[in-house]
């Protein structure tokens, strides 16, 4: 975890001197711009390393069926590979600024489209998820850290411990054999149920439990631990003795004082997280044969559909950033300190 | 639960807001599309659990093994191979003749048929598919293949088709294209996009909607011209888990499922609802041993050991070699001996070594032609070859599939013991293609599926399928290269007896046989499991040991049988006389070894159950010493 917050904290310390009015536009702007370099060299980052992939795509994708070296030359050229390594990164980018990211090699439509058929049942599940995670990493943080040592800290600490080490294709398979016939075990709806609204409403949800499930147990044990030692380390702070001394009570000191000095690394925790949102759970995808964008990634991995690569790998890396730059901002915002330093 | 103001609160709000926007937007993203298909409540569905995706259902465009399937039930090609022997037999042509000077194929086309929209199928529709692949070169992104060697394709009148070829052709009344409705595709602009659905088709299914990476779905098209399916609905449901699928049959959730491992086969075994399918199959497993890999004008590339050269020493490997072994400890028994180079299945063309050509698996024999050859043992144990050099071979083994990974140490015990050490070297599918057809390797375990008609699987055989200097161009296996192979391939391709051209496919296999530059260690059988108390049966192909699913035809889908409907039906009247051609595809392995990871896997939890404790236990501990 310390590793994933140490950018942030390298990202305080660059934080401009104050010159008052014009500091927060300037920071703004820093931030926006870094995140935009950050990008830039994402494209072309992703641009080269597919290309490193061994295996010729063409060859890949033939193999196995007869094809006539005609069929070769047709689909390299075709897909543009047959021009040199220069050429093709032009007209990548020049496609890119256009919004086109191509099409796909396997699948025979624009990657864009791809990307969205898949963008939301990611987002769909990976968000619930998360959220629950979060509150529920909280909740058990806030207990358990404010009575350190007793038998609930003990107890849930344990729990959250040996379920965050639980590898979670196991988990998942574990989840369906203890649960069979209880909940479907693969994507996202019934292929017969019927198309209003509702019913597919509640067919998604029954779908979704054992992946939320398995997605939750696996991550909301970073958001309870992280909360639990950040509330532990102002535990004794003055301040709250002083709190304690205006005869507020326990409860009072917990919720006003404690708990939202201690939230704001879970905070920084949190909208790092949310970045890799997008990226899904490629195991729980997997396992539950969700349709969404981790599996497409590590699909298009398997066969080097470099157009599709390069699309999701853009989406991917572009959340992340977007959410560490929209954290940085946010944290400016959260914590006076930021402002002040 | 908690109740945290402020900060908290208002961070939990806007997450639960963004949730909220998201979640409408991806429901009636899937509601909206499953619209069309609003009447498949009621009547009996067929639900299939897969586990290989749909590249496209564009027919001009699919090539994976799961796209080209769920087409075959979608349109009617001109032939199909019959259940029992795969013999071409008529579809959409009802019979067809050849001329003379055998360029030109005349089919006549079916009366009778009419497409699943109600407009009548005719020679014309066929002639449209055919030329428009002829003319445009996107459209012969599949098929291409087929029609390389055309001059012309007629529709002379509404029921009879005339194609011209450029050289005598015997793979002709074996085309897997499939034909397509005129009346709907000369109106699609851009021939390579994904087709509207429902699909207009003519065969027994046709496609009603497709969710990719979810489900396909196809109604029984009641216009089809051998009777209409008894079940209403197919629905190829997609899991990218094979194990989930599974739990999926065993739930009910899906009625039939192909393909299963060998470890899911025998957990399903007892199971009183479920009946088991251990069915001989087309794909072949073999070692490849580099004879010395050159381009196709002859020029050596790769760095293959030069002592493999000697068809002694390969000959020698091949002999210490055990398929027995290997079926019963690779693939639990679920596979088929080895004998030639077309698997079993294909009963016509199949072929085994008989009287002196067999090489029995004989450790001491092999060990003997190689002293016999001159290659001396060394100080280690270690056989020396002709330099003096001790010999080493590298084995190239795909690291993502099981048969690789539990057969290389067997061959390299075996060789071992007749003196030759081996490297397995795993790598990656892309890697293995690669390296094997740049020639970088001296043993590699390769495999293909075959097909109906032999000629593709024939063809990587020859010195024509190297591949050019620059490693691309053709699909290289063995890197074979001999004159009298190619003289037979030649021959057969010319030959339209069909008994006369199955000598000769097996006179090929013989000799592929003796120059051991590949060895056959056997054949997967495809391993399915049905539903039985809501399925009477399928018909398989072959006919009582073949497959359900992923026929070379539609038999088993098309004769699907509810429970208390039966008998199943078979369509065993042979009609066809010749050969057939070809469309293999890769099949997509699945290598779950799933039970393994689960012992390990339980093995880890443990472990980290305890150490997870102990830590919580120290933090209290130090945390109480702080205090």
């Amino acid at each position: 975890m310390s590793d994933i917050l140490i950018p942030t904290e390298e990202a305080l310390a660059e934080v401009p001197p104050p010159t008052r009015g014009g500091g927060t536009l300037r920071y703004v702007l820093t931030k926006i711009g870094g995140g935009l370099l950050s990008f830039a060299l994402v494209v072309v980052l992703g641009f080269l390393l597919f290309r490193a992939l061994p295996g010729d795509v063409v060859q890949t994708m033939v193999r196995g069926r007869p094809a006539t070296a005609e069929m070769i030359a047709n689909l390299k050229r075709e897909y543009g590979l047959d021009l040199p390594l220069w050429q093709q990164f032009v007209n990548y980018i020049g496609d890119l600024l256009h919004g086109d990211l191509g099409t796909s090699y396997v699948y025979r439509v624009p990657v864009l489209q791809k990307i969205e058929e898949r963008f939301w049942p990611t987002v769909l599940l990976v968000g619930v998820s998360t959220l629950i995670s979060v509150a529920l990493g909280l909740w058990i943080g806030t207990r358990s850290g404010w009575r350190r040592g007793n038998r609930f800290d003990r107890i849930s600490t344990g729990v959250a411990l040996t379920l965050w080490s639980t590898p979670t294709f196991w988990l998942g398979m574990l989840l369906m054999a203890a649960t069979t016939g209880l909940f479907p075990t693969a994507g996202i709806v019934y292929s017969d149920t019927p198309p209003d609204f509702l019913s597919q409403a509640l067919d998604i949800a029954h779908h979704m439990v054992l992946p939320t499930i398995t997605l939750v147990a696996v991550t909301y044990a970073q958001y309870q631990l992280v909360m639990r030692s950040s509330l532990i380390e102002e535990m004794d702070a003055d301040y709250l003795t002083t709190a304690r001394a205006k005869g507020l009570r326990d409860d009072e000191v917990r919720r006003k004082h404690a708990v939202p000095n201690a939230l704001l690394p879970t905070v920084t925790l949190v909208f790092l997280h949310l970045g890799f949102v997008i990226a899904g759970a490629i195991s729980v995808e997997t396992v539950f044969s969700w349709p969404g964008l981790g599996r497409l990634t590590y699909d298009a991995l398997r066969v080097g559909d470099l157009p599709l690569l390069q699309g999701t790998f853009l989406v991917l890396a572009g959340a992340v950033i977007f959410m560490n730059v929209l954290a940085d901002l946010l944290y400016r915002v959260l914590d006076p300190r930021v402002r002040a330093s | 639960m908690i109740i945290v103001r402020s900060r908290l609160l208002a961070l939990g709000v806007t997450l639960m807001a963004s949730a909220l926007v998201t979640a409408p937007v991806a429901v009636p993203a899937s509601a909206s599309t499953a619209a069309e298909a609003a009447s498949g409540q009621e009547g009996k569905i067929l639900r299939i659990g897969v586990t290989r995706e749909v590249d496209t259902l564009n027919p001009f465009m699919s090539i994976t093994l799961m796209g080209t399937s769920i087409l075959r039930y979608q349109f009617e090609f001109l032939t199909t191979y019959s259940q029992g022997t795969m013999t071409p037999e008529g579809a959409l042509a009802e019979s067809w003749e050849t001329s003379d000077d055998k360029l030109t194929w005349t089919y006549h086309v079916r009366k009778d048929m009419k497409w699943s929209d109600g407009e009548p199928v005719t020679a014309k529709d066929a002639a449209w598919t055919f030329q428009k692949m002829l003319d445009d070169e996107v459209a012969r992104t599949a098929n291409g293949s087929y029609v390389q060697q055309w001059e012309s394709v007629t529709a002379t009148d509404d029921y009879t088709l005339e194609i011209k070829t450029k050289v005598p052709q015997a793979t002709m009344d074996a085309l897997d294209i499939p034909i397509v409705p005129e009346h709907v595709w000369s109106k699609v602009s851009d021939i390579s996009a994904t087709p509207e659905f429902p699909m207009v088709g003519n065969g027994p299914y046709y496609i009603t909607e497709f969710k990719e990476a979810q489900f396909t779905k196809m109604k029984a098209n009641k216009n089809y011209w051998r009777g209409a399916p008894k079940v209403d609905e197919v629905h190829f449901v997609y899991y990218s888990n094979s194990d989930a699928a599974v739990s999926a049959l065993q739930s009910g959730d899906v009625d039939l499922i192909n393909p299963l491992t060998p470890t899911q086969y025998d957990a399903l075994q007892g199971e009183p609802d479920i009946e088991l399918n251990n069915a001989q199959n087309r794909r072949f497993n073999e070692l490849l041993i580099n004879p010395g890999a050159a381009t196709n004008d002859g020029t050596p590339i790769g760095n293959g050991n030069p002592a493999l050269k000697d068809i002694k020493l390969r000959q020698a490997i091949a002999q210490a070699i055990d398929t027995k072994t290997l079926v019963d400890k690779v693939w639990g028994g679920y596979a088929t001996e080895a004998a030639g180079y077309i698997p079993p299945m294909f009963k016509d063309f199949a072929w085994q070594p008989s009287g002196d050509e067999v090489r029995k698996f004989d450790l001491d024999a092999a060990n003997k032609a190689l002293d016999d050859a001159g290659y001396k043992k060394g100080p280690d144990g270690i056989r020396l070859d002709k330099q003096g050099k001790p010999l080493n071979l590298r084995l190239l083994a795909h690291a993502e599939r099981d048969v690789d990974e539990n057969a290389s140490p067997f061959i390299k015990g075996w060789l071992k013991d007749i003196g030759i050490e081996v490297t397995i070297e795993p790598k990656s599918d892309n890697q293995v293609n690669e390296e094997t057809t740049r020639g970088e390797y001296d043993l590699a375990i390769s495999g293909w599926s075959a097909n109906p008609d032999p000629d593709y699987v024939l063809s990587l055989q020859t010195c024509a399928s190297r591949p050019n200097a620059d490693g691309t161009g053709a699909t290289p296996d063995s890197f074979l290269c001999n004159e009298e192979y190619d003289d037979l391939y030649a021959k057969q391709l010319s030959e339209f007896d069909r008994t006369k051209r199955i000598d000769i496919v097996k006179e090929m296999q013989a000799l592929l046989y003796d120059q051991a530059t590949l060895v056959i260690f056997g054949y997967d059988n495809g391993l399915e499991a049905f539903r039985k108390d809501k399925f009477e049966g399928f018909p398989q192909q072959p006919t009582g040991n073949g497959v359900i699913m992923f026929q070379q035809s539609y038999w088993g889908l098309l004769g699907a049988t509810p429970a208390g409907e039966g008998p199943v039906p078979v369509y065993d009247g042979s009609e066809g006389t010749a050969s057939g051609e070809d469309t293999t595809e890769a099949a997509g392995e699945d290598s779950s070894n799933t039970g393994l990871i689960l012992g390990i896997v339980g093995g880890v939890i443990v472990v980290v159950l305890v150490v997870g404790l102990l830590v919580a236990r120290g933090r209290r501990k130090t945390a109480d010493d702080r205090e």
